[in-house]
């Protein structure tokens, strides 16, 4: 009954850390894309014959600002869906006091 | 696996994400753990992927002609021109490495992304029928592999630093800048984290990206089949503009570094 009350407080954390990894993650990608593509246009709207060079360029930024959201997700979605090395560890503690 | 065809949710992610692997200490493939270990699926399709793409271009660059480019001429001289134009655009010094390995690297991580697209189902059920437990055929979501790029990438980095700045110019920018002579150490350590993100950054950016898109493309395929499309259409669309910008920004990033390595910036 211990160990229930153990697993599902590691769970609970892990799913709180989980969401709190995706979502802060992609509320500083959301306000970056945002002020990237506010500039974009900014620019094309004064300077509206460099806009394919612009365009590129802010790719180039978007894909830059995108790997810290991407990576977050992939390792929140890790936690939740694959193996959770922290579950595990007490899991193996239990294994051993239970002998 | 014992059953591949009735698997409960989370055998069916566990088992999507696991390799293919070969120990190197018993030389028997299952999944195993440790440093002496290759990943056998990763090696495989990354190998064939690059074969495909030299025995291709090659090909090309032997048929070519003047009078009747054929349209695959047309196709692969239009990749060539647009990396060459961004080595030109970034890169003013002279070298015969960077256009070449900029090109490998586009086309390579390119198709290697692009497997990405196919269902994730379609190629490892049919090797389930030939006894292959797991397989991962999206090689870029393997850490391995995007490591062993950037690394190469960053080798090359630390090679042209001395090779053009030689020993005690690249000393002198080390330890002298941005803060001068006498707050060297700091400058050092501020340099070698400068370097040493690099790779870091360059490889779990793709790595990143593709792992994510994998997962959500598996998560999808748990949906019921009638309602799949919908999320699946969507995220294949949105997929799309991701792994083009991740070969692309592999690319960019590895000529600006390794023309930052060329010309001294102070």
């Amino acid at each position: 009954m211990e160990l229930t009350q153990y697993v599902a407080q590691v769970q609970s954390f892990t799913a709180i850390g989980a969401a709190l990894l995706i979502c802060v993650a992609a509320i500083g990608t959301a306000i970056g894309f945002g002020i990237l593509g506010g500039k974009f246009l900014e620019s094309v709207a004064r300077q509206p014959e460099l806009s394919p060079m612009l365009m590129m360029r802010m790719f180039l930024m978007a894909g830059l600002i995108d790997a810290f959201a991407a990576i977050s997700v992939a390792v929140g979605l890790l936690l939740i869906f694959g193996k959770n090395p922290l579950l595990l560890e007490v899991v193996n503690v239990a294994a051993q006091k239970i002998g | 696996m014992s059953d591949f065809l009735h698997p409960t949710e989370g055998e069916y992610i566990q088992h999507h994400l696991d390799h293919l692997q070969l120990n190197l200490h018993t030389w028997k493939i299952g999944p195993t753990t440790g440093f002496w270990t290759l990943n056998l699926d990763t090696l495989i399709v990354s190998i064939l992927v690059g074969l495909l793409f030299f025995l291709l271009f090659r090909s090309v660059a032997k048929k070519v002609s003047i009078d009747a480019p054929s349209k695959l001429q047309n196709f692969v001289e239009m990749i060539i021109e647009f990396v060459s134009q961004l080595v030109k655009e970034v890169f003013h010094g002279k070298s015969k490495l960077i256009a070449p390995l900029a090109l490998t690297i586009f086309v390579w991580v390119f198709v290697l992304n692009t497997l990405d697209l196919l269902p994730v189902d379609l190629i490892p059920k049919y090797l389930w029928y030939f006894g292959v437990d797991d397989f991962r055929f999206v090689a870029t979501d393997d850490p391995n592999l995007t490591f062993a790029l950037s690394l190469t990438v960053f080798c090359l980095i630390i090679f042209y630093n001395f090779k053009v700045k030689g020993f005690f110019g690249l000393g002198k920018e080390v330890f002298f800048h941005p803060f001068g002579i006498w707050l060297f150490p700091l400058n050092f350590i501020f340099r070698m984290i400068e370097e040493c993100v690099k790779p870091l950054s360059l490889s779990l950016r793709l790595f990143g990206n593709m792992f994510a898109g994998e997962l959500i493309f598996i998560l999808i395929a748990l949906l019921p089949w009638w309602i799949q499309w919908t999320v699946g259409g969507i995220w294949s669309v949105f997929h799309i503009l991701v792994i083009s910008i991740q070969a692309f920004i592999f690319m960019m990033l590895t000529i600006i570094y390794l023309s930052m390595a060329h010309e001294s910036s102070h």
